[in-house]
């Protein structure tokens, strides 16, 4: 069987996988990271989010062996080793921006690269249409949208600009 | 600590472990030495089964056994049963035939299961399913209630003639014929209720595990795993209750399509007794798209009597209503006493006759959905006020104001058996009103109107009927179950608490909002309540979590079992206090002797209790715990008002909701952060109902919106921000006063947003368009029509 080689959460892997594996099996059943759902089959739910290389993945829709050589964090890999979460899990518990909690860990994964990505500031339909890839039955996501602009500042380390608002 | 009891928005407990990723649902647990199971299912809606040649898949790499359905009827395996039984309106029961756990004889829906295939990797299991080979006759098949019952149709079950399953009444129709013949009006409307795929986003799954001493373990994605240990261990794999355990664990949302008992929990557990390995099983989405019991599908032709000012005098109804291929758990009670007895709505209509027919077609059987029966009451009865208004020239808001249930008029005993203890629709409907701007919505019409948009406001002041419910009203009504609920309260020796509940959270933070009740009654902090639910090997016999029945059923057994505990405390303190028990006061924590400065803490209390060396021994037992059993004396009566305002697109016809209000009337509110929650999420529902969500199926029964590409889900871009009030009159029959909030947005919103899009369209001849009212169909009706352009 192929192996695969990478980073999840800052700690080395070597693992063997089938061709088909796709990275979410390699996650969930070879590393026992069970914290990344899976919600669907056609790549349409996003419960599945991770980060790849900084980037958020859709990690049913990656094979196992694409990430070879990849840094991968997971909702694991968020928060501080002593527990302390990341400002976005902190606003999320904040603003009651879960529910059920499955889509949680990808919504979570998806709103930090969003926020990441706009150092620029960001209106609440940016918010919108940036987390359209991600579904959530319970939370009807207008605790989301709350959850992610109070998170920007604290991301960013600055008042969001007047603008975005 | 801040303040934590009820009425606090504090912070959910559950959350810490959900947003570090190590929340544990089913899918996330594995067993020693697991299996896998994959399920053949049917690709054809209705087809005669002639053979199943296993011998392929059997001999696969990594395949333990394959099973079909005669190999569980030779282990003399029951069918799932149905947990409500409806008399026909002649007194004879319905048709009631068999579903298989795995398929005999016939397959019904596309999505019946067929055979199973069991493996020592998923990938093998998935693999030799494909090699068996499966002799199907194809047999014409039935997917449109109005199909169904014509003469001469695909008969899905070959004993139930008509496809009928029960034509059932309610109501005085001789009253209602009366009315109708001296009315001066009479409006008529026809409508459907659109099918829905409940969709939580966690699918189904399931891992059976049997041990040597022939005790079964259970884990499941379940809304009531006492409910399901019963049904499964009882009627269909006849395991003793006390050897089996069923636990269900985080379980990632239900909306109702957790309820029922699948075929895949019966397959599991029976294979792990057969192979004893434990057998696990997850659904793919796609597969829960054909297997997770579906939602609403009604058809119904609806008439109101009217006199002169616009009184209603009578309310008639037929409805058919779209069973599916067979039963499940509990499909027959929602057309009926969920549906038919809510016809009333906020409404004094005098009388009321519904006439309701179940009838079987070759689709995915169809069960409650958040709100179940309610939602399609309210929607037929809140656009047919709508339609009057419309047909007849009243203010749509004047007509409700008019026929509203007057607040003095409670108790009142509607025509279609419930009674209602408490309400206010007007003061809902006012509030609404005025957080919407309503008065102010013509000037937004005509600044849209300028910018190429048809804006439309609707109005919905409904009600519902939950904390289902009262077990010999129930039992009466043909329910085959108890509908009460049981709390433990277990005090630990230093003064912390363990409740465990036989309600079940998948997503209502029962974990924080339940500890918030004991926290208030005993004066102790959140932190030191700890709430358990969802395992039968840990708590008592509970009904579970349903019908928006958590607070007003399950916490009214956990206040039950605390004022237990506290008359213990009390007499625990008059010994240690040398007072009388009647002298004893408990408050904030600390047991007093009336009027004097003489007391001891709740945490003393415990200890002593678990310590009882200086201890009225001889008249009280040692420990703190306590059981108690709640029945509901009543079902609880949410109402309230919804407003809807939407943008259509003139070009596109694309309907936007611009702005949502809902204003509703829960009882008292324990957690308010957590109740906007459930509202925001059941009006994300409602939208999508009225908007974007639709299960198509071909007239034979191809589901034809099967995957996230053709079924439409609220995406975040789809939704507005709502505005969410609440207005108290409490429940006067259960010691919190809570009616209940799981269900209400979703049964509110989508008369709401349809009123708004046909208010939008008025120019255009439109007085009804069915959901979903997406862009192509509105788009249709504005190509269809020369505007009036009265609104220039
Ligand atoms: S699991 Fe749904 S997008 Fe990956
Ligand atoms: S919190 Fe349940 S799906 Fe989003």
């Amino acid at each position: 069987m192929p192996q695969v080689t990478l980073t999840v959460n800052g700690k080395r892997h070597t693992v063997e996988v089938e061709g088909r594996t796709l990275l979410v099996e390699l996650l969930r059943e070879k590393l026992g990271l069970t914290g990344t759902h899976v919600g669907c089959d056609t790549s349409q739910c996003g419960a599945c989010v991770v980060h790849v290389n900084g980037d958020s993945v859709k990690s049913c829709t990656m094979l196992a062996l694409q990430a070879d050589g990849a840094s991968v964090t997971t909702i694991e890999g968020l928060a501080k080793p002593d527990g302390t979460l990341h400002p976005m899990q902190e606003m999320f518990r904040e603003h009651h921006a879960l529910q059920c909690g499955f889509c949680t860990p990808g919504m979570v994964m998806s709103a930090i690269d969003l926020v990441n990505k706009h150092p620029e500031g960001l209106t609440e339909a940016q918010i919108r249409e940036g987390l359209e890839g991600n579904l959530c039955r319970c939370t009807g996501y207008h605790n989301i949208v709350k959850a992610v602009a109070a998170a920007w500042p604290l991301m960013h380390g600055k008042t969001m600009p007047a603008a975005a608002e | 600590m801040g303040f934590e009891g009820i009425g606090a928005a504090v912070k959910r407990k559950e959350d810490a472990r959900f947003l570090a990723g190590r929340g544990n649902y089913v899918d996330d647990i594995n067993r020693p030495g697991q299996v896998y199971a994959y399920i053949k299912r049917s690709d054809r809606p209705h087809a005669r089964l002639k053979g199943i040649d296993t011998r392929k898949a059997a001999a696969a790499p990594g395949v333990l056994a394959v099973y079909t359905g005669a190999d569980l009827a030779a282990d003399g395996v029951g069918g799932l049963p149905c947990g409500w039984q409806i008399h026909n309106k002649d007194g004879s029961p319905m048709a009631e035939p068999p579903h298989p756990v795995l398929a005999v004889g016939k397959v019904r829906h596309v999505g019946d299961p067929v055979a199973v295939v069991i493996a020592e990797t998923k990938q093998q299991a998935k693999d030799a399913a494909e090699l068996l080979e499966i002799d199907y006759e194809d047999l014409p098949g039935v997917a449109a209630s109005t199909d169904a019952i014509k003469p001469g149709a695909p008969l899905v079950h070959d004993d139930v003639p008509g496809n009928i399953c029960y034509d059932w009444h309610i109501g005085d129709k001789a009253a209602v014929d009366a009315a109708f013949a001296r009315a001066k009006h009479v409006v008529k409307l026809e409508l459907t209720n659109n099918r829905l795929v409940p969709n939580a986003m966690e699918p189904r799954a399931a891992i059976g595990e049997c041990d040597v001493t022939g005790n079964y373990t259970l884990y499941t994605t379940s809304q009531n795993p006492h409910v399901i240990r019963l049904l499964m261990g009882a009627f269909v794999l006849h395991i003793p209750e006390h050897q089996l355990r069923v636990i269900a664990p985080d379980v990632g949302g239900g909306f109702g399509s957790k309820i029922y008992h699948y075929a895949e929990e019966a397959i599991v557990t029976w294979a792990a007794g057969k192979l004893r390995r434990p057998v696990k099983w997850t659904a793919e989405r796609s597969e829960s798209f054909i297997s997770d019991a579906q939602g609403r599908d009604h058809v119904t032709t609806a008439e109101m009597a009217l006199d002169e000012q616009g009184n209603f005098l009578a309310l008639r109804v037929s409805t058919l209503a779209n069973m599916g291929a067979y039963l499940s758990t509990f499909a027959t009670s929602i057309p009926t006493y969920l549906y038919a007895t809510l016809l009333a709505g906020v409404y004094k209509t005098p009388a009321i006759y519904a006439e309701v027919k179940a009838v079987f077609t070759n689709t995915v059987p169809v069960d409650a959905y958040r709100g179940a029966g309610r939602p399609e009451a309210a929607y037929l009865l809140e656009r047919l006020v709508d339609v009057i208004a419309h047909d007849l020239g009243f203010d749509r808001i004047e007509l409700r104001r008019k026929n509203f249930i007057p607040p003095d008029a409670f108790p009142y005993q509607t025509p279609v058996a419930l009674q209602y203890d408490s309400g206010n629709y007007q003061v809902t409907l006012e509030k609404a009103l005025q957080a919407a701007d309503f008065a102010g919505f013509e000037e937004r019409r005509r600044q849209a109107r300028a910018r190429g948009k048809l804006r439309g406001i609707g109005v919905s002041t409904y009600l519902e009927a939950c904390g289902i419910a009262p077990s010999a009203v129930a039992g009466a009504l043909g329910a085959r179950a108890g509908l009460y609920e049981v709390a433990n309260v277990r005090v630990n020796p230093t003064g912390d608490v363990t409740v465990f509940t036989g309600a079940h959270s998948h997503g209502q933070g029962h974990e924080t909002t339940f500890a918030q009740v004991v926290a208030e009654r005993l004066g102790i902090s959140i932190a030191q309540v700890d709430v358990v639910h969802g395992d039968t090997g840990r708590i008592p016999f509970g009904m579970g979590t349903y019908g928006s029945r958590s607070l007003a059923v399950g916490g009214s057994a956990i206040v039950k079992a605390l004022d237990k505990i506290i008359a213990k405390g009390k007499r625990i303190a008059a010994h240690l206090l040398e007072a009388s028990v009647d002298d004893i006061e408990f408050k904030d924590g600390k047991f007093t002797v009336a009027g004097t400065d003489k007391s001891k803490t709740f945490a003393e209390i415990a200890l002593t209790a678990y310590v009882p060396h200086n201890y009225p021994i001889e008249e009280l037992e040692p420990g703190l715990e306590e059981t108690a059993f709640y029945d509901p004396k009543n079902f609880t009566f949410p109402g309230g008002c919804h407003v809807c305002e939407v943008e259509i697109d003139i070009e596109t016809g694309t309907p936007k909701v611009v702005n949502f209000v809902a204003v509703d009337d829960i009882g008292r509110v324990i957690n308010p952060m957590i109740v906007e929650g459930q509202v925001h999420g059941g009006v994300a529902q409602g939208i999508g109902q009225a908007l974007l969500e639709h299960a198509v199926y071909d007239s034979q029964g191809q589901l034809l919106s099967g995957s996230y590409m053709d079924y439409v889900m609220p995406r975040a871009d789809n939704l507005p921000s709502i505005h969410v009030g609440t207005e108290s009159t409490l429940c006067t029959h259960n010691p919190l006063g809570v009616k209940g909030v799981g269900e209400v947005g979703a049964i509110g919103s989508p008369p709401a947003v349809i009123n708004a899009i046909v208010d939008a369209l008025r120019d255009y001849g439109v007085r009804h368009i069915d959901m979903p009212a997406t862009a192509e169909k509105i788009w249709s009706i504005i190509q269809a029509h020369q505007p009036r352009m009265a609104a220039e």
